[in-house]
Formats: C-alpha cells, structure tokens, sequence
C-alpha cells in the first residue's frame, strides 16, 4: 500500500536562464515507492534530480516534494585520492542540519557510524573512501543521506561500473529502504532495473511516459519517443536494450 | 649547536617563521587539495607592486601587500568574466602584468636600496610589527581553519553534492583563497616575494605523503614548515647563505625525503595486510 504523496508534480517545466530543459512532468510518488527515472543524456535527467532539490524554481506548473530529500551522486564525481574515510563522507550528511560555525562531532559521527553499519559498511568505516570498491562507495553515499534523514533519495546512475555482486548488494538495500517508507529516485540506462522498480518516468527533454513499468517499457514508441534510434534488440529474444551512451560529465 | 639560538636576530627570525610555518603549513594543506598552489604563486607574486611602494614610502609592507592582494583578486574576477577568457589566463594575464609594474617601480631611481629584501625576503630583519603580525595571522587561520572544517571537507570531496547539503562552493573556495591572501601579505615579509609560496606548498605536499586524513596531515604540515625553518636558518647561520632562500630549501628538501618515508609506510602496510590475510 503506497504511503502518504512524497513528490507530486503537476505540469512541472524547469532549466535554465528562463528555457525550459524538462516540461510536462505529471507525477505522484509516494512513500515507499521506488521510480526509476529514464532518458538519454542531456533529457533532462539532472534537471529534474536538481529540481527535486529544491535548487531550480519551476519554470511552468507546480512541483511539491513532501519530504526532506537529498542526492546519491556518482561516485565517480568525488575524488577518489581525496584524503577522507568513509565516516567522514557520512558524516558530511550532518551538516545541513549544523549552524554554520560548528563542524560534524561525536555524536554526529555516532550517528554517521550507525548509518554505515544499516547499509553494511560499519566494519569499513575507518577505510579510506577511495579504496573502497564501487559498491562499497555508493553505499557509502547512501549512508550520507540516511544521515540526512531524507525521507526521499535520488539515486544518479547508481548501478554504473557495479559488478553482479555489487549491483544485487545495492538492489537490496535500495529495497530495504522503501520497505522501511521511504521513497527512492533512480536515474539509470538499464531497462532491467528500471522493471524492477513500482514505477518509471521516461523523460526526453519532456515527459514521454509515466506508470508501471509492464505497459510503460512495453511500448516500443515509448522507448523510441524516449531514446530515439539508440534501441536494440537483444538477438535470441533477450528484450530491448539501450545502447551504452557516451559518458560525459555535466 | 644552541649557540645560533643566543642571538636575538636569530630568536626573533625563528619566532616568525615558526607563527608563519604553523599557519601556513596548516593552510597550505588545503591549498594543496583544492589545486590551488597555482593560484597561491600567483597571490604572492600580483602583491609586488605593493611591497614596492610601500618600501619606497616607507611604511610597513602591510600596508601595500593588503590593497595590492584585494586589486589583483579584482581584476582577475574581472578578467574571468570576459567572453572567451579562462580563469587561468586571467590570473596570467593579471599577475604578469602586476609583477611586470613592480619591477618597473623597483628599477624606478626613486626606490631605495635594498629592494631585493622584497624579492628574497629579510628573515634576519622581522621587526616587532612583523611578529605581531604573524601571531594574528595564527589567531585568525586557527579558528577558521577549526570552523571551517566541516566545509573545506564536504567541498574539496565533491563540489557540487556539497551544493546539495547547503554548503556554497564559491563561498568555501572564497574563505580559503582569503585565508591564503592573508596568510601571503604577512609571510612576504620573511621569505620574500619569490619564495612565500614555499611555506604553503612544499610542506603540505610532503605531509601529503606522510598521512591520508587531513587532520593529521595538518598538523605534520606545521612541523614540517618549523622544522624546515629551524634547519634553514640554521644553514644560513653557519653556511652564511641568504636567510629566505635557505629555509625555502630547507622545506622543498623536505618533499623527496617524505616521498621516500611515504613509499617505505605503504611497504610496511601491504607487507602487514599480507601477512594478516595468510596468518
């Protein structure tokens, strides 16, 4: 049974210097909800992550986010010879909620350990965050927003560079979170996690199409409207495929 | 071997580059991170006009290095927002220029002798001011760079999810190249213009080696610059060799003895990590 509305959007249109980058967006989540959030790079993906932030006015329509909400970015973004442990990454989720002059303590790194040990982390807490594995980093990154206490989290690409095992750890735990009520966005390319999430929103440059994933990834004018040309079939009836986009940095 | 030590000029030269060596050595690990030595040369060399006019009219090298650090940071925010200019060539540009106008006013007749003190530094020469000035460099960077903490971290880990937790990168990046300008006017004194940048770089970069936390490398940073000072002052006592220009090789020599003790420290730990896996 789905929870209380965390994000409702309404006619929502955002970008930048007064042109929209993303318009039309229709949705509801609610608290428990998993929606994974599809499009080609440069669709609009980041926008609407931005927006959900609160960073970007709405340029057209309404856009509420019921919750406190905060980013999972690619692990790929921070730097990797940057002299932190993972407690320290966590514990940077507690500044928010610190006045300006005082810096995470005792109990916020008390607070920072038990978010490692819930996603599975509390014997790495003392490692470096750089010579974590890739999973390892992102779990990381998701315990910095438990310390944010965010009711809602934006996932970027999560699964990118993951092994098997990684992605099944991080699947898991993406799970665990909603069961506990919380509400998670993923961005992906992978139309394989995408069905396993409640709900998907494919986006290109405007909404294309919001709903479950069985009819929604079903229709092959969706993911063509979505993706333009850059869809393959799977030889020996494997499904539809995204061809891997080129990874830029925004 | 204490004997150096009985004279006043070499108490008070120490005295200034260990306040100096503290902050700076503190600071410069930062500077190091965020990828700014660059931009920690360039500070040092854009205040040379300053200290130019300030030696030619006399007055403490405060007094110019302050306006001359505060026009060269507007001008290179000025030069950056021109269409097609990138921050780095504005920062060229700008310090060329301003480094370029020093050296005219210093050949000017007008100048008094002794303007390469401004150059190299008068470590042998600090004055009451001049210590002064260090300790409240210390008493400044101290507490911000306690304060602050949290944030330096949170930016120079990933700038723009530290956006997402309310911090603002260009306030962060602001806070520590203003510490650094502050941290450059009062070091200029003792190490000169050409060799300031040493006490905020080569000590960061050697503790670099040394530690993979910052809190811990802040702190070998400061020993680092002190010691580095101590032992350059020491080869200028003895060796007769320039003050400024010793102790900035004295902290320089310092960065290939720690990358050798950095290599030796990741030897002991994989070789401790083996033989913790097979036993």
């Amino acid at each position: 049974m789905p929870g209380a509305p965390l994000i409702e959007a309404s006619e929502f249109a955002a970008g930048y210097d007064g042109s929209a980058a993303i318009e039309g967006v229709e949705l509801t989540l609610s608290a428990g909800q998993t929606l994974a959030l599809l499009g080609p790079n440069g669709g609009g993906k980041t926008t609407l992550l931005r927006a959900l932030l609160g960073q970007l006015r709405p340029l057209a329509g309404s856009l509420r986010v019921g919750t406190a909400c905060a980013l999972v970015p690619q692990t790929e973004r921070s730097r990797l010879d940057y002299p932190v442990s993972a407690l320290d990454v966590a514990a940077m989720g507690a500044i928010p909620r610190l006045p300006w002059w005082r810096r995470p303590g005792r109990r916020e790194r008390a607070d920072a350990l038990r978010a490692l040990e819930r996603v599975g982390l509390g014997p790495l807490a003392g490692e470096t965050f750089g010579e974590l594995s890739g999973g390892q980093r992102q779990r990381t990154l998701i315990a910095r927003a438990l310390v944010q206490d965010a009711g809602l989290l934006l996932l970027d690409e999560p699964f990118s560079g993951l092994d098997r095992i990684g992605a099944e750890v991080l699947e898991a735990l993406i799970g665990e979170l909603a069961s506990e009520g919380r509400g998670v966005v993923l961005a992906t390319h992978d139309l394989e996690q995408a069905r396993a999430c409640d709900l998907v929103l494919c986006i290109n440059r405007r909404q294309v199409a919001f709903g479950v994933p069985g009819p929604v990834l079903g229709d092959l004018r969706v993911l063509e409207a979505t993706y333009g040309g850059a869809i393959v079939e799977i030889p020996g009836g494997g499904g539809r495929a995204i061809l891997p986009p080129h990874h830029h940095h925004h | 071997m204490l004997e150096p030590l009985q004279q006043p000029f070499m108490q008070r030269a120490l005295l200034e580059l260990a306040l100096v060596g503290v902050a700076g050595g503190a600071l410069g690990c930062w500077v190091v991170q965020y990828g700014f030595s660059y931009a920690a040369e360039s500070l040092a060399h854009s205040i040379f006009p300053g200290l130019v006019l300030a030696a030619i009219a006399g007055v403490p090298l405060l007094l110019g290095a302050t306006p001359a650090v505060l026009l060269a940071a507007l001008a290179i925010a000025a030069c950056a927002r021109i269409a097609g200019v990138s921050r780095e060539a504005a920062v060229a540009a700008v310090v060329t220029t301003a480094f370029g106008v020093g050296v005219l006013l210093a050949l000017s007749p007008s100048s008094p002798p002794g303007i390469e003190s401004l150059l190299f530094g008068d470590v042998f020469g600090a004055t009451d001011a001049d210590l002064l000035a260090a300790a409240g460099l210390l008493l400044v960077a101290g507490p911000a760079l306690y304060l602050l903490h949290g944030r330096f971290l949170a930016v120079g880990f990933d700038a723009s999810a530290a956006r997402g937790l309310g911090v603002s990168p260009a306030a962060t990046e602001a806070a520590l190249l203003a510490l650094l300008a502050l941290g450059t006017v009062v070091a200029v004194q003792g190490l000169g213009n050409l060799l300031v940048v040493a006490v905020f770089v080569a000590p960061a970069a050697s503790a670099r080696q040394l530690s993979d936390r910052m809190v811990p490398m802040m702190a070998i940073a400061a020993a680092i610059a002190v010691t580095g000072a101590a032992a350059g002052l020491y080869l200028s006592y003895y060796a007769g060799t320039a003050g400024g220009a010793s102790v900035a090789l004295a902290l320089v020599a310092a960065y290939p003895l720690s990358l050798l003790a950095g290599r030796l420290r990741t030897a002991v730990r994989v070789t401790a990590a083996r033989e913790a896996t097979i036993g």
